[in-house]
């Protein structure tokens, strides 16, 4: 059978949204079936907040509140590590791989894997969200309206998207075997600092003052203030916080995108 | 291997519409040129084999064929298009020196994903069939063994049904027998009208599958033909023999390309052999054990990279390493 140059086939809009079906079924059971992946970015916080939240914060007279609290801290710590482990991980691992130059090298559009991933991310997110409320809710006794819970998910599935860009960044800019550690030393002394794991009140008045420099610290905020533990008023400067780390982090994905494509190959 | 294709005509004198065109493509990166004014036309249906030592600019001239970069000088067209069009790659089936796909997902997923990014793709149990993979559809990655990862690999780029087959270095780091299987599974895609570009940098396989062969070295075409007319090239006959002349003196004769030591005797590469033989055996009336014959690809091979550039050692191992290993 001889063919004759074919004319490029239009992309329709059905041919996209099985091609992103497709993939983001894939990146989800990649995930799924890898237990380390799970365990860290859905048993650890949830480990952490039961701990911390319910068992230890449980032990005043304000067990409820603590745990309330907690809730939405440990929560943003929780979608945090899903955005960064999704994203900037098996970006670093897959494009070690050749995985990435592979699927570059297919008709398949960038921006579907782009949005495979971020969907992946956003479940992961979503899920340790969930778990953590049913924790909370079943140990902790913690109450929330329905337009609590929907603003607790909704703020922090959106404040998790520039950490997916991050993600993408840093990806791009470190290696297969020194991405997770890389990752982890910047993720978990911001979330420390950023008063995700204890009452930003609580801590030292020098990181006090470094907090509202981080990301973490601003996504906290935004939580806090969905179950009405921090003032409305200051929601907008949080959401125009975490848009100014959206674009930077964009700027750095786009570089380190570039860096890394240019790199030699045999 | 001409009688694999249709039409049949001679694959250098085919005048179809070229699917693939290198157009004095040259890339660097930094101080070192990868690339240096690369031409290359591939007809529908020819195979093609891009054959070089390590270093050769192969991988460099296939991504850019992908349209994973682009050439810093010259073109590159795939099927009369820009390959980082997305639209052109719709064309395009790869197989890339990788070293792992995400190995949680099985056989069927994987080709499922690279399936739904083009137009029309061919049937999976079709795919599986002809790769030899059916048994282990449903198997990850991650539990296959070295042949049928390389396998799955090549699944993925036939997929598609592409026009185009893009294969680097499809059999680096296989065993001999999954090489053979997997030369014997390319063997049968070449009846179906699809062009195939592969890079390799062993001479066997070049002989094997292709109809053409394109020598690259530090960037170059060194030269390009038939596996044949490499042969008939200017390093054609092998004279081997055993005698007191040192290699100084067989270096000086007119035609000479290459001189090599092989225990007692010395091999000499050569356009023709008739006079080095005369005045051989004028000069040293005792030589023995005098043999005459046809260079092989390795040895045209070895005789053009000398002649054109000073011999290195990375070369001549290089080479020298493939003759052991073929």
């Amino acid at each position: 059978m001889i063919r004759a140059v074919g004319t490029p086939t239009r992309l329709t809009f059905a041919r996209v949204a099985r091609m992103l079906g497709v993939e983001t079924a894939a990146e989800l059971l990649k995930h799924l079936r890898l237990p380390i992946y799970a365990i860290s970015t859905i048993a650890f916080p949830l480990m952490f907040y039961v701990i911390f939240g319910i068992t230890i914060g449980g032990q005043g007279e304000n067990a409820v509140g603590v745990a309330t609290y907690l809730l939405a801290t440990y929560g943003a710590f929780g979608v945090i590590g899903a955005a960064l482990f999704s994203f900037g991980v098996s970006v670093a691992v897959e494009r070690a791989q050749g995985w990435m130059r592979l699927k570059r090298a297919s008709p398949l559009p960038g921006a579907v894997t782009v949005v495979a991933k971020l969907a992946n991310a956003l479940l992961f997110a979503a899920a340790v969200v969930a778990v953590m409320l049913l924790a909370g809710t079943l140990l902790g006794g913690v109450r929330l309206t329905a337009g609590e819970t929907l603003a607790l998910f909704g703020s922090l599935l959106l404040g998790a998207l520039p950490f997916c860009v991050l993600g993408q960044a840093l990806g791009y800019a470190l290696g297969p075997n020194s991405a997770p550690v890389v990752i982890n030393l910047a993720y978990l002394p911001m979330a420390f600092a950023s008063g995700l794991w204890l009452p930003i009140d609580q801590l030292p008045g020098f990181v006090q003052g470094v907090a509202p420099w981080l990301p973490a610290y601003h996504l906290g905020q935004l939580a806090l203030a969905s179950v009405g533990f921090a003032p409305a008023d200051a929601v907008l400067g949080h959401v125009l916080a975490l848009l100014a780390t959206a674009a930077l982090a964009a700027v750095a994905a786009v570089v380190a995108y570039r860096r890394a494509s240019l790199a030699t190959y045999g | 291997m001409a009688h694999h294709f249709s039409p049949p005509a001679p694959a250098s004198r085919r005048p179809a519409t070229p699917v693939v065109a290198f157009e004095g493509a040259g890339h660097d990166y930094g101080r070192t040129v990868a690339l240096d004014g690369f031409d290359l036309r591939v007809a529908p249906g020819e195979v093609v084999a891009v054959l070089g030592p390590n270093g050769a600019g192969k991988t460099t001239a296939m991504h850019a064929l992908m349209g994973l970069l682009s050439p810093k000088r010259g073109r590159v067209l795939l099927r009369g298009r820009d390959p980082r069009d997305r639209a052109a790659r719709e064309g395009l089936g790869a197989m890339l020196q990788i070293s792992g796909v995400p190995e949680t997902l099985t056989v069927r997923e994987h080709l499922r994903c690279f399936a739904a990014t083009y137009p029309a793709p061919l049937p999976l149990a079709d795919v599986l069939e002809r790769v030899g993979l059916t048994e282990v559809a449903d198997r990850p990655y991650g539990k296959l063994s070295g042949g049928q990862r390389q396998r799955l690999h090549l699944a993925i780029a036939l997929v598609g049904d592409p026009e185009v087959l893009v294969l680097d270095e499809p059999t680096t780091g296989l065993d001999a027998a999954s090489r053979r299987a997997l030369w014997s599974i390319l063997r049968a895609l070449l009846d179906r009208g699809r062009a195939i570009v592969l890079t390799t940098h062993d001479l066997i396989e070049a002989d094997a599958l292709a109809d053409r062969i394109v020598l690259l070295h530090h960037g170059r075409v060194l030269a390009e033909g038939t596996p044949a007319e490499i042969k008939a090239g200017t390093a054609s006959r092998r004279v081997r023999v055993v005698s007191r002349l040192d290699d100084a003196w067989f270096r000086a004769r007119p035609g000479v390309a290459s001189v090599r030591r092989d225990g007692q005797a010395v091999e000499v590469l050569c356009a023709s052999a008739e006079p080095l033989v005369l005045e051989l055996l004028r000069a040293d009336p005792d030589a023995r054990d005098l043999e005459v014959g046809g260079a092989s690809l390795e040895d045209a091979f070895l005789a053009l990279t000398q002649r054109t550039v000073p011999p290195t050692r990375a070369v001549l191992a290089s080479a020298a390493g493939q003759a052991v290993a073929a």
